[in-house]
């Protein structure tokens, strides 16, 4: 691989998500870790913008922190679409050449951040976790040269069963996307103005600009349960379909969201969005109510992450209770509706 | 309709997590099953073949004993497998293999490129999109439903709050979720036939188009600073208590933690 120029690439840049013209929380969490990163460089942190008539955004990225904003402002780029955002943002890259580029892991940065990477031929580390400066390797090796100033960014792996430190020690930019929600953004700086640069690369549509014939919102009847602070979650032990009414009690009191183990979705009681594991989705909310779940590992390998959890079951050997911060041995159709109950009576 | 579906043979679980002494994943070490965004992108790949006649052809990239997953793509209805698998393309990451599947897919003929969005074992959803840009198709990733008209595919492509319908003519690729559909099982008939029907091996020498220097663990520009099992966290409480007392013991708990 070519090691020549890699000096070239400065400052570290992060692609500010923005849709409908409103900036996604991402794009200020990753201000704040560009910030941290930035320092240990001695270096300045660097906010892409792009979209349609987005210039108006650029003050409330300096408020959170960006140094300079470089906006790409064209009509093509109105809605995401992979191919004209992909071509700003390798552009963008190309012409101002950073060491390093944020991308939130969002259904937006998760399709173009792939696309870029593989566009400026460099590597792209998945939903980190925890960004930081050092050396790679990092503990020095005879015979091979221990590069510094290095971005290692950490991700979990298989269904986070494995923790795993990724460096891009010789292409330029070193690029991530980064879970939502993980980074703090900083206190915003009142007043703060943006040092902005226009750049637009200009826009040919080809084959691959792909024709939105529509944009249909919210049309899920399923929350997502990835983005639920509290999940109340129902397997087997649940019994029925009719008899998550309790759980969604439960859910509601809480502002929560009802998810499910394999077992519920095989049964038919709850849709395969709900499913939380291996074969479904991998939820880390603030508290996680296993009930009526056993717990087997591919359940647990998509939800142990979880701030909190909280387990009812009526068998006291369930392997549930060995992930469990807190686990009530006894009978969930008694326990979860008195547990509602004691918290509307809480709340009220 | 000629249609190429991506799969890959991922590790399950139940078998534990192995690596290699380079921080690798240890593939060879671990039962596997098919990754399921992959399996509803065959499902998906099948129903287009019901509905408008089509030549499904599964590829896959990985060791010899990847045949497997090829032979249960074949049972469930697809007409050819392709196993991409040479020592030299070993330890890939994501931009590697998706440079070495292009490099495959560049010797067939295809109207549509299906994966899966993402596979359970890195959980990337890169390769996708990556072999998109190296074959420069048009990519449409988090796909919950696809339609054919003409010479287009209709899309639903989903997002966190919406989705929009979107038209692009073939050549294209998409990317499959879940969610798409309820994959099929494989039929007792199909199982003999799978092993019938034909599996070619293609190694490095059949990559079309491909830099020696951009394969393997060498042309992988990630790199593996350091890996490990993850440290579970242990048991907390566990409490056998009448109804009344569960609850006033949680209630405590969550006033503790202030949650409440």
């Amino acid at each position: 691989m070519n090691k020549m120029g890699l000096e070239e690439f400065k400052g570290v840049f992060v692609f500010a998500q923005q849709v409908d013209n409103v900036l996604d929380g991402v794009a200020f969490e990753l201000l704040g870790k560009g910030k941290d990163l930035a320092k240990d460089l001695n270096t300045d942190v660097t906010a892409v913008l792009i979209g349609s008539g987005v210039k108006g955004l650029a003050d409330k990225l300096a408020e959170y922190g960006a140094d300079k904003v470089i906006v790409v402002d064209d009509p093509e780029l109105k809605d995401y679409r992979t191919e004209p955002y992909a071509h700003a943002l390798a552009s963008v890259i190309n012409e101002y050449k950073p060491e390093i580029m944020l991308v939130g892991a969002t259904a937006i940065g998760r399709d173009l951040g792939p696309t870029v990477s593989a566009r400026v031929k460099t590597g792209l580390t998945a939903d980190c976790t925890v960004l930081e400066i050092g050396d790679f390797p990092l503990v020095a090796k005879e015979g091979e040269e221990q590069l510094h100033n290095q971005l290692l960014m950490t991700r979990p792996a298989f269904g986070g069963n494995t923790i795993a430190t990724i460096a891009c020690p010789y292409n330029r930019p070193q690029m991530a996307t980064v879970r939502p929600g993980v980074m703090q953004k900083i206190a915003p700086i009142a007043g703060a103005k943006a040092n902005v640069i226009e750049f637009n690369p200009g826009f040919t549509p080809d084959n691959r600009y792909v024709e939105i014939l529509n944009v249909v919102k919210a049309v899920k009847n399923t929350a997502n349960i990835m983005d639920a602070k509290i999940l109340v979650s129902g397997g087997r032990g649940v019994g029925s379909k009719e008899n998550f009414k309790l759980l969604e009690d439960l859910a509601e009191v809480l502002g929560g969201t009802v998810s499910c183990s394999r077992a519920v979705v095989e049964n038919g009681w709850q849709p395969v969005d709900l499913q939380v594991g291996q074969t479904g989705k991998t939820v880390r909310p603030q508290i996680y109510f296993a009930i009526g779940i056993s717990g087997a590992i591919q359940h647990v390998a998509g939800m142990e992450d979880s701030d909190l959890i909280v387990a009812i079951n009526k068998d006291e050997d369930a392997p549930i209770f060995d992930v469990a911060d807190y686990g009530l041995v006894g009978d969930l159709n008694k326990i979860v509706p008195a547990l509602t109950a004691a918290l509307k009576a809480e709340v009220k | 309709m000629k249609i190429v579906v991506c799969v890959k043979q991922v590790p399950d679980t139940k078998g534990g997590v192995k690596f290699n002494p380079d921080g690798t994943l240890d593939r060879a070490a671990m039962l596997t099953i098919m990754n399921p965004d992959d399996k509803a992108g065959l499902e998906a790949a099948l129903r287009l073949k019901e509905q408008y006649g089509a030549e499904v052809t599964v590829i896959t990239m990985g060791l010899p004993k990847a045949d497997e997953v090829l032979r249960e793509a074949l049972a469930m209805g697809a007409d050819k497998g392709i196993l991409v698998t040479d020592r030299v393309l070993g330890g890939a990451d994501t931009w590697a293999t998706s440079t070495t599947i292009a490099g495959a897919i560049r010797n067939l003929e295809y109207d549509l490129i299906i994966t899966g969005r993402q596979a359970i074992d890195g959980d990337t959803a890169q390769v996708g999109p990556q072999i998109a840009e190296h074959l420069k198709l048009p990519v449409i990733s988090y796909a919950q439903d696809i339609k054919v008209e003409g010479d287009s595919v209709i899309v639903q492509r989903q997002y966190e709050d919406r989705y929009h319908e979107l038209k692009v003519k073939m050549p294209c690729l998409i990317t499959a979720l879940s969610e798409l559909n309820q994959p099929r099982y494989m039929m007792p008939g199909g199982i003999f036939d799978a092993y019938d029907k034909e599996v070619t091996v293609w190694g490095r020498a059949d990559l079309k188009d491909v830099d020696d220097s951009d394969l393997g663990l060498k042309g992988s520009p990630t790199k593996i600073a350091k890996a490990s099992d993850k440290v579970r966290k242990g048991a907390g409480e566990k409490v056998v208590l009448d109804t009344e007392e569960s609850v006033a013991y949680l209630m405590g708990k969550f006033k503790e933690k202030h949650i409440i």
